[in-house]
């Protein structure tokens, strides 16, 4: 029953669920699955928020948690070779001794699997200054839907050819299996800097994103918490942040001294001309983690509030910032739902959270159709339908917001070139409702998912 | 041929006569490696490369999309080449937020007439590419051809976030979007990059945009022997420092530099033919600039460089741009050239380094450059085309092919004669995951129209 769920809303039932230690365990598994027309869904720690690692179809689920090894790092290259049952923070802790991290931070790093992050390219707080996980990317093992297993990338990079590690990386598991993953380390930045900017009204805290971006400053991270979000997580955490306030943005700036300081320079005058009460700067790496803790366990806060909590994911360009947060306010009245911010606002990227309770069939539908209409919002500002959660069976059917027939036609083709019988990860992405979900059915596949 | 009307006539039909051309004048402009085209194609807007395609599909026609031209000879030449698509008259700017740092235009819009709407705002794309006076957007992202920035920016990978184009069944498609962080269905636009114009006819590109730096600055070190050049190049990657590029070069290189500067706008004093240098190029405020001049300086004097000196901005921008077209001019250094691109581990780099700079065969001098992001150039010349030179060329191409295997590398045939791309191929080895790739090509183009045979393993 525990594999029926992720970190979604969604829910769906494997029949058989497998913990292979060896890539060789996953070919074997994927073949037998193969011969018996059963389908096939990989899962790392179970976390993704999209109902990727669900299996929709039922068969088998593959856990990766015991292919949890570091197999080699290389600190002159700057490369470590990782299984995907190893957790995102794992990577960081064993090369920080030389001065290098892993840079995509999933606010789940703490339990999230490298797996998982490839196969849902996920993000983090820093993706504005590093991006994706798909940049952090050299090399991939694979295991293809019969059994085969095959490379792509190249551990150096750049090795001539189209790009397949690229294309794989966020395919979320329904291309092939990643079994082995050569990942890029970055280099510790030399000075950080991380602000809290406290606001009276969130339009100035959103102006002031808006302003940052088209000054040009980029910052390592720049993340807002809304007044209602941050005095749950300040009842929880104790961060410092202000009960009192409507808004805050944790800025932080990295890179060599001089830089970092006088962008921090920079960011406080524009936070001061957009009204900010207070600018406060961590004193030391104690302070800094208090912040970031505050932002990291947010979720598990606002957990405290509600019997289920509906995080969505949505991407607008960023200068559309202060109207999509006047929406979703507007969204939530609606339907009778207060509806916390806590996103990464540097990028545009919105994370509002729904509260429910899921045992109300009522509310849970009220729930959905406003997450809905705030990801119908986002499109409509110019922006996407998920900025890295991934798509998934949340989503699938909002597809047709922004792909045309031919796009998935050519999506499709992809798809089909190397998961011809959607034996993997089958009912995710494609829109089931224009007939390119499903078209193969599976002997076995009976137990369809459905929603919570 | 489906039809006894000859073929430029059914395209003028298709498109109107002002947008074809069959002249032999025009098709010869249009030549890959001596074979030119039956029409060239100057469509106006997407749904008309569209219709191209659609015709060409129909008629099983080969058709190459080409902006300025300038990196047409990059990859094999095509097997069919019956259209070529001058892209060059799709040129407008969709879309450009500067306050969203996006901005969304076609592929036919050359490179510097976007440096000049994007530096009105005082912001940049960091796609500094060789024939960046040409190229057009479309063409330098086809190519896939290096960015002398990379080391600070990245590649187009790293900031190309949608793009639209045509697939090989004539459908306009779309693939990511116009924000800089996007996860939404299969990331087909990244897919594009330096694929030669083998999987889809790019028609508009969405970047993200960058602040200009405030400043730049170079700073030039020369070492007797190439040991402590390389400890030098490495003590800086290590440094954290943050470079915008990093160049270790041999003293052939520097003579070839020198003398490309001295055309276009003068050399450092110090670019002289001996030794080998290290330029490091860097940006940022008059804090960090001076910084990172400080620390180069003591490093440079710690690691015993022969000379050393601070580069001024105005030289330091020229410099940049002599690296940034270091493929155009390598290649036109000498009568017979063959220009390598080499991918190593750090650590092996420096071997094939020292092995050019041993004994050089007869009729053949070299030049080798290595950047900061692993990635190294090596240019054999010779000064005669006959049979001799030629055939040391290939020998010692592949050899350097495969020494680069050896070390688990990767090299490709950037610039060489017709006659030596024939005889050793352009890539240095067969690819592992060539059947993927054929397998990519036929979802895109499933007709395989798109510049058939131009990539790698004959795809």
């Amino acid at each position: 029953m525990l594999y029926e769920f992720d970190g979604s809303v969604e829910k769906a039932r494997p029949e058989v669920i497998v913990f292979p230690h060896t890539t060789q365990d996953v070919s074997r598994i994927v073949k037998l699955a193969a011969k018996y027309q059963v389908p096939v869904v990989g899962r790392g720690a179970g976390t993704g928020l999209s109902g990727g690692a669900l299996a929709r179809r039922g068969g088998v689920m593959i856990v990766f948690a015991r292919m949890n090894r570091i197999l080699e790092i290389d600190v002159e290259n700057r490369r470590a070779v990782v299984q995907p049952g190893v957790v995102n923070l794992d990577i960081t802790r064993a090369v920080e001794h030389a001065g290098l991290y892993f840079a995509p931070d999933p606010s789940s790093q703490k339990s999230c699997t490298i797996g998982g992050n490839v196969a849902e390219n996920s993000g983090g707080p820093h993706t504005l200054a590093y991006g994706l996980t798909t940049n952090h990317i050299a090399a991939l093992e694979l295991v293809m839907p019969d059994g085969e297993i095959a490379r792509v990338g190249s551990r150096h990079g750049d090795a001539p050819g189209y790009d397949l590690c690229g294309l794989f990386v966020g395919s979320e598991g329904t291309l092939a299996l990643v079994t082995e993953i050569t990942v890029k380390l970055t280099r510790k930045a030399e000075a950080v800097k991380t602000l809290l900017a406290i606001f009276d009204e969130v339009g100035d805290a959103s102006r002031t994103v808006v302003e940052m971006t088209a000054q040009g400053i980029t910052p390592a991270a720049c993340e807002m918490l809304d007044g209602w979000t941050l005095r749950a997580v300040e009842d929880y955490i104790h961060a410092g942040f202000p009960r009192d306030s409507a808004a805050v943005l944790l800025i932080e700036v990295e890179g060599l001294r001089e830089a970092a300081e006088s962008q921090a320079g920079a960011i406080a005058e524009i936070c001061n001309s957009n009204r900010a009460r207070e600018v406060r700067t961590a004193r030391d790496d104690r302070e800094r983690d208090l912040l970031w803790k505050g932002r990291r366990n947010a979720f598990g806060a606002l957990g405290r509030l509600a019997p289920s909590n509906y995080v969505l994911d949505g991407v607008i360009p960023r200068s559309k910032l202060p109207e999509a947060l006047e929406r979703i306010h507007a969204t939530g009245k609606k339907f009778g739902f207060q509806i916390g911010n806590i996103f990464h606002a540097g990028d545009g990227n919105l994370h509002p959270i729904v509260l429910y309770d899921p045992r109300d069939t009522g509310q849970f539908k009220r729930a959905i159709a406003a997450a809905e209409e705030i990801i119908r919002m986002c499109v409509s500002l110019g922006g996407s339908l998920t900025g890295e959660h991934g798509v998934g069976m949340e989503k699938n059917e909002l597809m047709t917001l922004l792909f045309s027939d031919a796009d998935f036609d050519l999506m499709r083709r992809i798809h089909d070139a190397f998961n011809p019988d959607s034996a993997l990860n089958p009912g995710k992405i494609f829109p089931l409702s224009k007939g390119c979900g499903e078209i193969r059915v599976h002997k076995s596949a009976q137990s369809a998912g459905t929603r919570r | 041929m489906s039809s006894t009307v000859s073929l430029p006539t059914r395209l003028e039909k298709l498109v109107g006569s002002d947008r074809v051309r069959a002249s032999e004048t025009a098709l010869q402009e249009f030549a890959i490696s001596g074979r030119a085209p039956l029409a060239v194609l100057k469509p106006r807007s997407a749904e008309e490369v569209a219709e191209i395609v659609s015709f060409a599909v129909a008629e099983n026609l080969a058709v190459v999309a080409c902006g300025s031209r300038s990196k047409l000879e990059l990859g094999m030449p095509p097997r069919g080449y019956d259209l070529a698509l001058d892209m060059t008259a799709l040129r407008q700017i969709a879309h450009y937020d500067p306050g969203d740092l996006t901005v969304s235009a076609d592929a036919g819009l050359p490179l510097h007439e976007l440096e000049g709407v994007l530096g009105a705002k005082n912001q940049f794309l960091p796609l500094a590419v060789p024939f960046f006076e040409t190229s057009t957007l479309g063409g330098a992202v086809a190519s896939g051809i290096d960015s002398v920035l990379r080391q600070q920016y990245g590649t187009a990978r790293d900031f190309l976030v949608g793009a639209e184009f045509v697939d090989g069944t004539g459908k306009l498609c779309k693939s990511g979007g116009r924000v800089v962080k996007n996860v939404t269905g299969y990331d087909l636009h990244k897919l594009l990059i330096g694929t030669l114009g083998t999987l889809g006819v790019i028609t508009r590109l969405n970047f993200r945009t960058f602040p200009l730096p405030e400043l730049r600055g170079a700073h030039l070190s020369t070492f007797t022997a190439l040991e402590p050049a390389l400890d030098f190049h490495a003590s800086l990657l290590k440094s954290g420092l943050p470079f915008s590029n990093l160049e270790l070069f041999d003293a052939e290189f520097s003579a070839l530099l020198a003398a490309w500067q001295n055309k276009t706008g003068g050399a450092p004093k110090s670019l002289s033919a001996d030794g080998w240098k290290v330029v490091a190029c860097f940006e940022g405020s008059t804090a960090v600039i001076e910084r990172i001049r400080r620390e180069l300086q003591e490093r440079s004097e710690r690691t015993k460089a022969a000379h050393s000196e601070n580069i001024d901005a105005r030289s330091a921008q020229s410099l940049e741009a002599s690296f940034r077209g270091a493929f155009h001019w390598l290649g036109r250094s000498a009568p017979n050239v063959a220009v390598l691109r080499i991918v190593l581990p750090r650590a092996a780099s420096g071997d094939v380094a020292e092995l050019l700079s041993g004994s050089q065969p007869p009729l053949l001098r070299s030049a080798f450059a290595l950047r900061a992001c692993g990635v190294a150039y090596v240019t054999l010349l010779a000064d005669e085309e006959a049979d001799a030179a030629n055939a040391i060329l290939q020998r010692e191409v592949t050899r350097l092919f495969s020494q680069v295997e050896e070390n688990k590398g990767s090299a490709t045939l950037l610039h060489a004669s017709p006659w030596l791309r024939e005889r050793v191929g352009v890539w240095s080895a067969k690819r592992a995951d060539l059947q993927m790739m054929q397998r990519v090509k036929q979802a895109f183009d499933p007709h395989n129209i798109f510049a058939p045979g131009r990539f790698v393993g004959g795809i």
